[in-house]
C-alpha cells in the first residue's frame, strides 16, 4: 500500500517533470474552461502553435475560488495568469496587490462598454437572463414586474450569490435596475423562487428536468441547445429593465517568472485564434468578434434593450448592501 | 469488569499515531487557517441563524433516520426473502451519491415535476412542494436511513442465535424478545448511529440549500464556503469550523453517555435463525415497511440509473483516466482508514470508560470537519515547503482515509469490543498472547466488520471531491471532479453517465470488500 502511494506520487512528479524543457506558462482558470467541451483544449493547441512553450491550464474551482486560490498562495504562486474572474471581483483582485498592469491596453473590443481597466483584459462577456422552454411556458414575463405578477405556479430557480457567480450577477442586476427598492423587489419575487442552489449546474440541471419554469443563466444559453443539440425549444426572456452583464477577464500576476510569455498570452487572448473558439465552447460572446462573424445561430439570440453594469469599485461597494437586502427579503 | 485487554505499548503507539493524524487534519488545519491572516469580521446575525438551522435540521434528520431504521433493520433481521442480500448490499448506494446527483434523483420522484406529483396532478390534486425544511430532512433521511439501517442491522446480527432459540423455548412473545434482547442491543447501537448521522447532516451544504428553498436553509458549511471563497476571510472560516467541532464534541459526549455495551453471553456463531415475530400483524408490518423503504430509497436511484444509461456508450474519453485516478485513491485510502480505525479501536477498548468515551468522541471529529477548511489548511501548511501539485495524490489519500475513519471506527469498535470481551478472555485463559491471540480469537470475529468498514470507506473516498479541488495538478482529475466539470460545460447527459459510472464503481468496491470480509463466514 505504501508502495502504491509512493508510485502514485512519483508518477505525478514524473508527469510534471516531462514538460520542463520548454518554458511553461501556468494559467489558473475555472473548471468548465478546461473540460473537453470547454475552450481549454483548443486554446492550448492554438497558443502552443505560436509560442514554442507549454501552456498549462490549471482548473481551480469556479470564478470566485480562482482569486482566493492565488490570495492563498500569495507571492509563491505557480500561476502566471489567472483567467476567468469577472468584473465584480476585479476591484478586490487589484486591492490584493498581486497583479501587474497590462503591457498594453486591449483595443477595438466588441464589449458593449468602454474598456478602461489597465490591469485586466476581457476575453468574453454575456448577459444574465432567465431561460425557459418555449414549448411549455406561454405568457413569458418581460420584466421583473411581470415576473412578480406572473401566475402563482410560475417558478424560477436561481443561484446563491454567496456561492455562485451568476447568483451574484442577479443580485447586481436587481440592484442596478432598482437601486432604491431592491429589497421590495426581492420580497415580491420570493413566492416565484422555487429554490436557490449552490451553483449554476444544480440550477440548470433542475430546470432541464422540468422542475422550474425558468432558470437564471445567460442570453447565450439557448445558443448551446440550438447549435450543439439542434434543439430550438430554449429561449431567454428579454426584460425591459435591461440585462446585467458579466465580463470575464484575465490578468497577469506580479510574481510571474514568464512576464513576456504572459503578455504574449494576453495579446493572443484578444486575437482571432482565441476569440473564434469562445462562442461555441464557452457559450458567451467573444470580447472581439471573429473576422468571420459570430457562428450561425447567435443571430437568433435576444438583444437586451439596455446593458447594465457598474464599475468594479462600485460593485465592491454595492455588494454587501445588496446581499444583506437579499438575505432579509428571502429569509422572511 | 476486569480490564483484560491491557494498554500495551504497541496499542499506544499505533492508536496514538492514528489519533495524532486525526488531530492534525482536523484541529491542526483549522489553526492553520485561523492564524494565516489577521483581519476578522466576526459572526453576524445570519451566521447565528445558520448555526440554529444547522442544528435543528441535523437533529431532526438524525432522529427520523434512526426511528425508521430500527423497524427496518428488525424486518431485515427477522425476515428471509428472495432479494434480501441485494437489498442489504444496495443500502450502501444512496449514501455514496454525489450531492448534485442525489438532488436530481430526489427531485425526479418528489419534485414538482416528479413521479408522485405527476400521479397527483393526474388525479386532479396539487403537485407536491417539498422545498423547505421538509426537503432538507427528506434528502438527509434518503442519504442516511440506509447507513443507520446497516449499522443497526449489524447489532441485530450480533445477538447470538442461541438467545433467540432460548427465548423461543421459554415461550417468549415478540414483545418479550424485544424487551430482553433487542432493547439492550439498541441501547448500545443507536447512540453511535444517531451521532454519525447528526454529524453528517451538520456538514451538508449543497443538498440542504437546493432542497431548502432559499437562504433560510443556510448551514454553517455554506458560511464557511462563503468566508473562504468569496470573502477570503480565513479567520472567520476558522471560527465557524471551531463551532462545528464544538457541536460535534458536545453531541458526541452527550450521546455516547447513553450508550451501554451489551452483555450477551457467548454464542457459537450459529447462523441467525428467528422464532419470534411470526404473528400475522408483525409479518404484514414488516412487509409493508420493507416495500415502503425500498421505494423511498431505490426510486430516486433507479431514476439516476435510467438517466445515466443512454449516455454510457458515448462517454467522453476523459472519464476513464479519471475513473482510474479515483480508484487508485479510494483503495489505499480505504485500507488506511481501516488500519487507523482498528488501531484506534484497539486503543479505546484498552482504556477506562471515561477516557475511552473521550477518545471515541475525538474519533468523530473528522466528520464535523469542513472539507474546505481541511483542504485550505493543508494547503497553507504544505505550500511554503512543497509544491502542492506534487503531493496531490498522497494528500488526497490521507484526507479521504481520515474522513472515512469515523465510519470505520463506528463499525469496528463494537465488534472488537465484543470479540475482546468474549474471546479475548478465553484466549488469555488458554495462555494466548499477541499475534496468536489476535489471529485465532479476535480476527475471525472482526473481519466481517473490517470488510464492511473498508468497503464503506472505499465508496466514500470515490465520491469525495472536497480536497482534490485545491490540489489537483493540470491534467489530473477524479471522477466526481470530471462530472462537475462536464455539468458546468452544459454536458448534463455526459455528466449523468459519469455519475452512473461513479455509483457503479463505488458499489462494486463496497461490495467486493464487504463480501471479502464474509468469506468463510457462515454468519450472514
Amino acid at each position: 500500500m505504501k508502495n502504491l502511494i509512493l508510485a502514485a506520487g512519483l508518477s505525478a512528479i514524473a508527469s510534471l517533470a516531462g514538460a520542463q524543457d520548454k518554458p511553461v506558462l501556468t494559467v489558473y482558470t475555472y473548471d468548465s474552461f478546461v473540460s473537453d467541451w470547454g475552450p481549454g483544449p483548443a486554446v492550448e493547441k492554438a497558443f502552443e502553435a505560436t509560442c514554442a512553450c507549454d501552456l498549462q491550464l490549471v482548473a481551480a474551482g469556479d470564478g470566485a475560488s480562482l482569486l482566493s486560490r492565488v490570495q492563498l498562495e500569495g507571492a509563491r504562486t505557480e500561476a502566471d495568469i489567472i483567467l476567468g474572474i469577472d468584473t465584480n471581483l476585479t476591484a478586490r483582485a487589484k486591492a490584493s496587490g498581486l497583479f501587474a498592469p497590462l503591457s498594453k491596453m486591449p483595443s477595438a473590443l466588441d464589449v458593449p462598454v468602454d474598456w478602461t481597466d489597465d490591469t485586466f483584459a476581457p476575453f468574453d462577456w454575456g448577459y444574465f437572463a432567465f431561460v425557459y422552454d418555449n414549448t411549455k411556458l406561454k405568457n413569458v414575463p418581460g420584466s421583473f414586474q411581470d415576473l412578480i405578477e406572473a401566475d402563482e405556479n410560475l417558478k424560477i430557480v436561481i443561484q446563491d450569490p454567496r456561492s455562485s457567480t451568476p447568483g451574484l450577477g442577479l443580485l447586481m442586476w436587481v440592484k442596478t435596475a432598482y437601486p432604491e427598492k431592491a429589497d421590495e423587489i426581492w420580497a415580491a419575487l420570493s413566492p416565484r423562487i422555487l429554490t436557490v442552489t449552490k451553483g449554476w449546474s444544480e440550477a440548470y440541471g433542475m430546470f432541464l428536468e422540468g422542475e422550474a419554469d425558468m432558470v437564471l443563466s445567460y442570453t447565450t444559453s439557448p445558443a448551446y441547445h440550438l447549435i450543439a443539440e439542434e434543439d430550438n425549444t430554449k429561449s431567454a426572456a428579454s426584460f425591459s429593465e435591461g440585462h446585467y452583464m458579466q465580463i470575464e477577464v484575465a490578468g497577469k500576476l506580479k510574481s510571474t517568472d514568464q512576464p513576456e510569455l504572459a503578455d504574449a498570452f494576453i495579446d493572443f487572448m484578444t486575437s482571432d485564434g482565441f476569440q473564434s473558439i469562445i462562442p461555441t465552447t464557452n457559450w458567451m460572446y467573444p470580447a472581439k468578434f471573429p473576422q468571420d462573424g459570430l457562428p450561425k445561430g447567435f443571430e437568433t439570440l435576444i438583444t437586451p434593450v439596455d446593458s447594465l453594469i457598474v464599475s468594479d469599485t462600485d460593485a465592491e461597494k454595492i455588494r454587501d448592501e445588496a446581499l444583506a437586502e437579499w438575505l432579509t427579503a428571502l429569509s422572511r | 469488569m476486569p480490564n483484560l485487554s491491557a494498554t500495551t505499548p504497541f496499542k499506544l503507539i499505533t492508536g496514538g499515531a492514528a489519533l495524532i493524524l486525526l488531530l492534525i487534519l482536523t484541529i491542526g488545519t483549522v489553526i492553520a487557517v485561523g492564524t494565516a491572516t489577521t483581519f476578522n469580521q466576526g459572526l453576524n446575525p445570519s451566521d447565528w441563524a445558520a448555526i440554529r438551522f444547522t442544528l435543528i435540521q441535523a437533529l431532526t434528520s438524525a432522529a427520523l433516520s434512526v426511528i425508521i431504521a430500527v423497524p427496518t433493520a428488525r424486518a431485515l433481521a427477522r425476515r428471509q426473502f428472495r432479494g434480501r442480500h441485494i437489498m442489504v448490499s444496495l443500502l450502501g448506494a444512496p449514501f455514496i451519491l454525489p450531492a448534485i446527483v442525489a438532488v436530481l434523483g430526489i427531485v425526479s420522484i418528489w419534485g414538482r415535476s416528479g413521479l408522485i406529483s405527476d400521479g397527483l396532478t393526474a388525479l386532479g390534486a396539487q403537485p407536491l412542494n417539498i422545498y423547505g425544511f421538509t426537503g432538507v430532512v427528506l434528502a438527509h433521511v434518503f442519504f442516511n436511513l440506509p447507513l443507520a439501517t446497516r449499522l443497526i442491522l449489524q447489532g441485530w446480527l450480533a445477538i447470538p442465535s442461541e438467545h433467540f432459540r432460548l427465548a423461543a423455548q421459554l415461550g417468549f412473545s415478540t414483545s418479550d424478545v424485544n424487551r430482553q434482547l433487542e432493547r439492550p442491543m439498541l441501547r448500545s447501537t443507536i447512540p453511535g448511529a444517531f451521532l454519525l448521522i447528526f454529524l453528517l447532516c451538520i456538514t451538508s451544504f449543497a443538498v440542504a440549500l437546493a432542497l431548502g428553498g432559499g437562504p433560510k436553509a443556510t448551514t454553517v458549511e455554506l458560511a464557511i464556503y462563503q468566508a473562504l471563497r468569496f470573502d477570503f476571510d480565513l479567520s472567520k472560516a476558522a471560527i465557524l469550523a471551531m463551532i462545528q467541532f464544538y457541536l460535534c464534541i458536545v453531541t458526541a459526549l452527550v450521546t455516547l453517555r447513553f450508550a451501554r455495551p451489551t452483555d450477551f453471553a457467548l454464542g457459537l456463531d450459529l447462523p441467525p435463525k428467528r422464532w419470534d415475530g411470526t404473528e400475522r400483524g408483525a409479518r404484514i408490518f414488516d412487509t409493508t415497511l420493507l416495500f415502503a423503504v425500498a421505494f423511498f430509497l431505490f426510486a430516486p436511484l433507479i431514476s439516476v440509473i435510467l438517466r445515466g444509461l443512454p449516455p454510457l456508450l458515448s462517454l467522453p474519453t476523459q472519464v476513464w483516466p479519471a475513473l482510474l485516478n479515483s480508484v487508485s485513491i479510494a483503495i489505499p485510502a480505504a485500507l488506511i482508514a481501516t488500519l487507523l480505525a482498528t488501531a484506534l479501536a484497539a486503543l479505546i477498548t484498552s482504556l477506562s470508560k471515561r477516557t475511552a468515551t473521550f477518545v471515541e468522541s475525538i474519533g468523530f471529529l473528522a466528520l464535523a470537519a469542513s472539507p474546505f477548511v481541511i483542504g485550505t489548511g493543508l494547503f497553507i501548511l504544505i505550500n511554503p515547503y512543497f509544491d502542492p501539485f506534487k503531493l496531490a495524490l498522497p494528500v488526497t489519500v490521507a484526507v479521504n482515509a481520515t474522513m472515512s475513519l469515523p465510519f470505520a471506527l463506528r463499525i469496528i469498535l463494537p465488534a472488537l469490543n465484543r470479540a475482546e470481551q468474549n474471546y479475548g478472555r478465553l484466549g488469555a485463559s488458554l495462555g494466548m498472547t499477541g499475534f496468536t491471540l489476535f489471529r485465532l480469537a479476535i480476527w475471525p470475529r472482526i473481519k466481517r466488520s473490517l470488510g464492511f468498514a473498508t468497503g464503506l470507506a472505499a465508496a466514500l473516498s470515490m465520491g469525495d471531491l472536497g480536497v482534490i479541488a485545491l490540489f489537483a495538478p493540470p491534467d489530473f482529475a477524479t471522477l466526481p471532479l470530471t462530472m462537475y466539470r462536464l455539468m458546468a460545460a452544459y454536458q448534463m447527459d455526459a455528466a449523468a453517465g459519469t455519475a452512473l459510472v461513479l455509483v457503479a464503481t463505488s458499489l462494486a468496491l463496497f461490495w467486493a470488500f464487504d463480501r471479502g470480509g464474509r468469506i468463510d463466514h457462515h454468519i450472514r
